[in-house]
Parts: structure tokens; C-alpha cells; sequence
């Protein structure tokens, strides 16, 4: 199965040219990318691993480019996404956030149910990556 | 009586037994000038035959303040200039009968955190005023100092795509159809796939509540099964309002309870409840931590018709208040009553903090939110794929698009109709960021997303021609010249 996180899973994996252009987008808006890397593709883990601080000095996306190459090279069998934030008042949250390499094979969730009183079902989404130890995963 | 003058004789005193026009009892100040800390309102209103315009709007002043229809000697007992309404403009509408009065009120005048109070007050008689032939409640200038007396959206927009952990696009739902008669079990399958085909959300109707063909915890169990299977399907943080209104709040804090106790991140009320209904339902769930969804069942009876009721403008600041999360704000290009001036003043509203006054969108009065965070706007009612590029560009990215007949009157499925939505507002979402003319090339961007896409595809050929071109009865009266 393919998770369907991040602002753009619902189409085909983009080419670096067109990150490039999302890259370029979120600095045109002063939005500071930043690259995060994880093999927990839980819905509820947050906190994905940080390739580094935020690129708040980087104006120009052939720089934000050269770090997600990085992630990716290091972390290859992992999801990766590219995060613009925006800090404005009012806001001061994540503006857009996409996935930028994948897995070659997701093995998705299972659906745990535990019966309760009353008809009541107790459910708990378990990805079977998380079934091996971290690092361990997608190989 | 209102209407009648003392012209021509020598004016009354003012605390002489018997009726004093309203503009000579201190409803009329065309020298007052508003402090920060008043509440403002614009009122249109057309007066009777022989009334003066400026006695009328006294009239507003006075009858949605302290006066009575006759003088009363009890007033000398209060600081009485303190506690009117002062009208302090009266301007006519040219090329029609109607006026706008603007009115200050003292922020004395109401209690705090109550929209029962305010509205009691400032629509509460005055509405069925025999000198005025119609009236409406146009726009409120809430001043900072009564804000801050409201709890406000339990969560806001940001709070809810920080926990739903999607950003950089318009939220996706759809109604469950048919509306009524679904067994709970049915019902749960059209959640099930709407959710898995990669809709965010799936809502139920506003007059889905418990009926005899589906009882509330029926539906909600299984609609609960549906959210967290579509979550394990799609590694997606899923959600079901759950319409939680009921006869009585005892009812309804059951329903709420239930909803948070079995995982439902989001529940839903409609605003048939009450205001003061919402403003408790809106503390539990900020309490709780669900996200409380508003839907504006019965709000058209008297936010339609420009000469007489209240302006959805006016409502959507006192839900913004009151402490939904989510409310009905119209689509435009949908099925149901949306100019897009005016619709955009109802989202500028809801989701902005200081917002200037803009007549060409129907803004009256400056709006300062202090820092109250947003309400999400949710477009719903006869709106499909085919005008995605229309629904970005009106509605803008902090909103949610809901596809109710759009998803499950797809051909191939629920589930083909939701992906055609998902891939439609992905491809605009990611052309526009591209530097795309995303609205004058959406349906050529939507044709190449079809051309991969076999749902998106089935859905443009569907519904191609629809749309809802229909006079709208409630626009701006300032018309925008265009500039060259």
C-alpha cells in the first residue's frame, strides 16, 4: 500500500524538478524548508527524524535540493519529506509538507480490535515496518 | 410613537410624561464619536411611510437598548446617557428605500462570554418594530475587550492540521447520502469508502440525529469502524463528524462523551441548538480535545433576504465566538445562495485576525481578533471536481471541500469518487505553487491529472456541464469599478 501522508500522496512521485518548484514556492513565501527523514510511517508519529535544523539562511531551492540528495543518500529504504514553514503571526505552523522518496515496498498497517463491553471495539493501527527495530526496517 | 413629530410646536421636555421622539431622547448623536470599547452595528432598515429616516434609526438605538415606548421616570435613577445606544450615522442606499443606521453600544450593556446576552439585546425586540417596514443586522464591530470575554474556536485551524497532520491544501468531505434511512450499517460502508478513496472527512447530515431507522450509537459504532479501517488502509489520520445534536444538552454531552470515549477525533452540531447550546458544546470540546464541526441548519430563514434578518457576516463572528471549529460558509459555485463578494467576506471573517473594513465585500466595520484563533470555512452543497481550480481560487487553502453527491455519485464507487476529488485538489494545489495561471489552465491541469487518473477522469466527463448560475439575493451594495 502507498500512505497517503503529506499534501501531494495522491499523485505520481515527483520528479526532482517538481520539488524543485515546490521548494521554490515555500521560499518565495519566506517559509524555511526543512528535510525530515523516518521509518515509522505510523499516522500519529509527528516527530520524523530532523536532516539537520531548518534552512532558514537558504534563498535560493538548489541548496534545499543538495540536502534532501543528502537525506536520501543517507537514509535510502525510508520516507523522507520536505516541510515549508510559516512563522507569521497567526499562523506559525507548517505551511506545506510532502513526502520526497518512499520505500520500494510498503507493507502498511493491520487493523488491531480489541472486543470490549457493549459492542464497543478498541482499535489500534499497527504498521508491521515498526515490527523489526529501528534502522531494520525496509530491507 | 415613532412617526409622529413634534414639529411645528415647542419641543417636550425631555422627562414630561408621554412619548418623546426617539432622536430627541439622546438615540441620536450625529456628533458621537465611538470609543475602541464600543460594539458597532450597521442596521439596514427601510422605514414606515412618514417616518423620518433619522427618527427610525433612533428607534433602532433605542429599542435595542434601554428605551420603552414612552418615557419612564425611572430612567433619572441611571446614568441613562451611558447606557443608550447612540446612532451616530445615517446614510440612504442610493437607488432604493433602505438607510444604513450605524449604532454604538456601550460595552456595559452586555455580559461577558454570552452571545445569548448580546443577541437578546441587539435583535432581541427591535425586529418586529411596527415603524420600520424591514430591518437588518448588516455587520458588528466586536472591540477587542468583549472578545477577549469568549473562549473562542475550542481548537482553530491551526490546531486542527497540526492534529489531523495535513498541510498546504483544502480539507476534503462529503454528506453521507442518502441523508436518512441508511441502516447504521450502510451508512458506515459510504464512510468507509469515501475515507479510503482519500477524503479527510466524512460528515453526517444536519438532520441526522437519532432516528427510528438509525439510533445515534448505532451509527456511531459503526462509523467509528469505517474511520479507523480507512486510517490503517491509508496510513492517513481520518474523521467522521458525528452529529451529536440532540433534544436536550443531557443528550447531547451522552452523545459527546460516547464520540470521545470510542476515538472520534471531530463531532458535529448543528445551529438549530442554540447559541448558548453551542457556546457549552464548544467548552467541551476544547475540554475534550475533539474538534466541534458547525453545521448552519435553518440559517437561510433569515440571512437570505437583504432587506430583513441578519446577516450571515454577523452570525459567522458570533460562532467565531461561541467556539466552533468548523462552520458552513458557502461555496459560490455550489447549489445553494453565495455572491462571491460577500462570500468572501464571510471567510476573511472567520479565518482572518485584523481585518480592515472593505465594502466591496460587504465588511462594514474593521474587525480586530486579537489573536482568536480561526474557524475553518466548510463549502458544501452541489460543488464537484470539475470546478476545482474555481473552489481555490474563491475559497482559498484553509477550508474544507466537501463532495457529498461529488464523491458518492461517482460511477465507478464511492471510493473513485473521493480519489477523483484528492487528485483534483492535489494537481491545483501543486500547478498553483508551480506558478501556474491555476484558474484561467484548471480545466487543462485537470484534463492532465485525468489523463493518469481514470476516477478524475469519469468525474469531469459526470459532471461536466453542472453548475448553479442563479442570481444571488444578498450582494454588496458597493460595486468594485474595475481599474485598468
Amino acid at each position: 500500500m502507498r500512505i497517503t501522508q503529506g499534501t501531494f500522496s495522491h499523485l505520481p512521485d515527483f520528479t526532482d524538478e517538481q520539488v524543485r518548484a515546490q521548494v521554490q514556492y515555500c521560499l518565495d513565501n519566506d517559509w524555511p524548508v526543512s528535510v525530515e527523514f523516518s521509518d515509522d510511517p505510523h499516522p500519529r508519529n509527528v516527530y520524523w527524524e530532523m536532516w539537520g535544523l531548518p534552512m532558514f539562511e537558504a534563498k535560493d531551492a538548489a541548496a534545499v535540493m543538495l540536502e534532501i540528495d543528502g537525506c536520501r543518500k543517507a537514509h535510502p529504504e525510508t520516507y523522507v519529506r520536505v516541510s515549508g514553514y510559516d512563522r507569521r503571526l497567526g499562523r506559525q505552523t507548517t505551511a506545506l509538507s510532502f513526502i520526497v522518496q518512499r520505500p520500494s515496498h510498503e507493507p502498511g498497517f493491520r487493523l488491531d480490535r480489541q472486543e470490549a463491553a457493549d459492542r464497543q471495539v478498541r482499535y489500534s493501527t499497527h504498521a508491521y515496518a515498526t515490527d523489526r527495530p529501528a534502522g531494520e526496517r525496509y530491507r | 410613537m415613532a412617526g409622529k413629530s413634534t414639529n411645528g410646536s415647542a419641543p417636550k421636555s425631555r422627562w414630561a410624561a408621554g412619548v418623546t421622539p426617539y432622536a430627541e431622547m439622546g438615540y441620536w448623536e450625529p456628533d458621537y464619536e465611538p470609543k475602541p470599547t464600543d460594539i458597532l452595528c450597521a442596521f439596514r432598515f427601510v422605514p414606515q411611510e412618514g417616518v423620518e429616516p433619522i427618527e427610525a434609526a433612533a428607534a433602532i438605538a433605542g429599542e435595542s437598548s434601554t428605551a420603552t415606548w414612552t418615557v419612564v421616570w425611572t430612567d433619572r435613577l441611571t446614568a441613562h446617557e451611558h447606557y443608550q445606544a447612540k446612532c451616530y450615522r445615517v446614510v440612504p442606499v442610493p437607488g432604493s428605500d433602505q438607510f444604513i443606521a450605524y449604532i454604538a453600544y456601550d460595552l456595559d450593556l452586555f455580559e461577558e462570554g454570552s452571545i445569548a446576552n448580546l443577541t437578546s439585546s441587539i435583535i432581541g425586540n427591535v425586529f418586529g418594530f411596527k415603524a420600520l417596514k424591514s430591518l437588518r443586522l448588516e455587520d458588528m464591530r466586536i472591540p477587542p475587550h468583549y472578545t477577549k470575554t469568549f473562549q473562542g474556536p475550542a481548537h482553530g485551524i491551526v490546531m486542527e492540521r497540526e492534529y489531523l497532520n495535513k498541510y498546504g491544501r483544502p480539507l476534503l468531505g462529503a454528506t453521507t447520502k442518502p441523508k436518512l434511512g441508511l441502516s447504521a450499517r450502510n451508512y458506515g460502508r459510504v464512510v468507509y469508502e469515501a475515507l479510503r478513496g482519500g477524503l479527510d472527512f466524512v460528515k453526517d447530515d444536519e438532520n441526522i440525529n437519532s432516528q427510528p431507522f438509525m439510533r445515534w450509537r448505532d451509527r456511531f459504532l459503526f462509523c467509528m469502524e469505517a474511520v479507523n479501517k480507512a486510517q490503517a488502509a491509508t496510513g492517513e489520520i481520518k474523521g467522521h463528524y458525528l452529529n451529536v445534536t440532540a433534544g436536550t444538552m443531557e443528550d447531547m454531552y451522552e452523545r459527546a462523551e460516547f464520540a470521545k470515549e470510542i476515538g472520534s477525533v471531530i463531532v458535529m452540531i448543528d445551529l438549530t441548538i442554540g447559541y448558548t447550546a453551542i457556546q457549552s458544546m464548544a467548552k467541551w470540546a476544547r475540554k475534550s480535545g475533539v474538534i466541534l464541526h458547525l453545521h448552519r441548519a435553518g440559517h437561510s430563514t433569515y440571512t437570505r433576504q437583504k432587506t430583513h434578518g441578519v446577516s450571515f457576516r454577523v452570525i459567522a463572528k458570533w460562532m467565531r465566538l461561541a467556539g466552533v471549529d468548523h462552520i458552513h460558509a458557502g461555496t459560490v459555485v455550489g447549489k445553494l445562495e453565495g455572491d462571491p463578494a460577500t462570500t468572501k467576506g464571510y471567510y476573511t471573517t472567520l479565518r482572518d485576525d485584523k481585518i480592515a473594513a472593505d465594502p466591496s465585500i460587504g465588511l462594514y466595520f474593521e474587525q480586530d481578533w486579537a489573536s482568536m484563533p480561526g474557524v475553518m470555512p466548510v463549502a458544501s452543497g452541489g460543488i464537484h471536481a470539475g470546478q476545482m481550480h474555481q473552489l481555490l481560487h474563491l475559497l482559498g487553502e484553509d477550508t474544507i471541500l466537501q463532495f457529498g453527491g461529488g464523491t458518492i455519485g461517482h460511477p465507478d464507487g464511492i471510493a473513485d469518487g473521493a480519489t477523483a476529488n484528492r487528485v483534483a485538489v492535489e494537481a491545483m494545489i501543486q500547478a498553483r505553487n508551480a506558478g501556474r495561471d491555476y484558474l484561467r489552465e484548471g480545466p487543462e491541469i485537470l484534463a492532465d491529472a485525468a489523463r493518469w487518473s481514470p476516477s478524475l477522469k469519469k468525474a469531469l466527463e459526470i459532471w461536466k456541464d453542472i453548475t448553479f448560475n442563479f442570481e444571488s439575493t444578498d450582494v454588496p451594495d458597493a460595486v468594485v469599478t474595475p481599474t485598468a
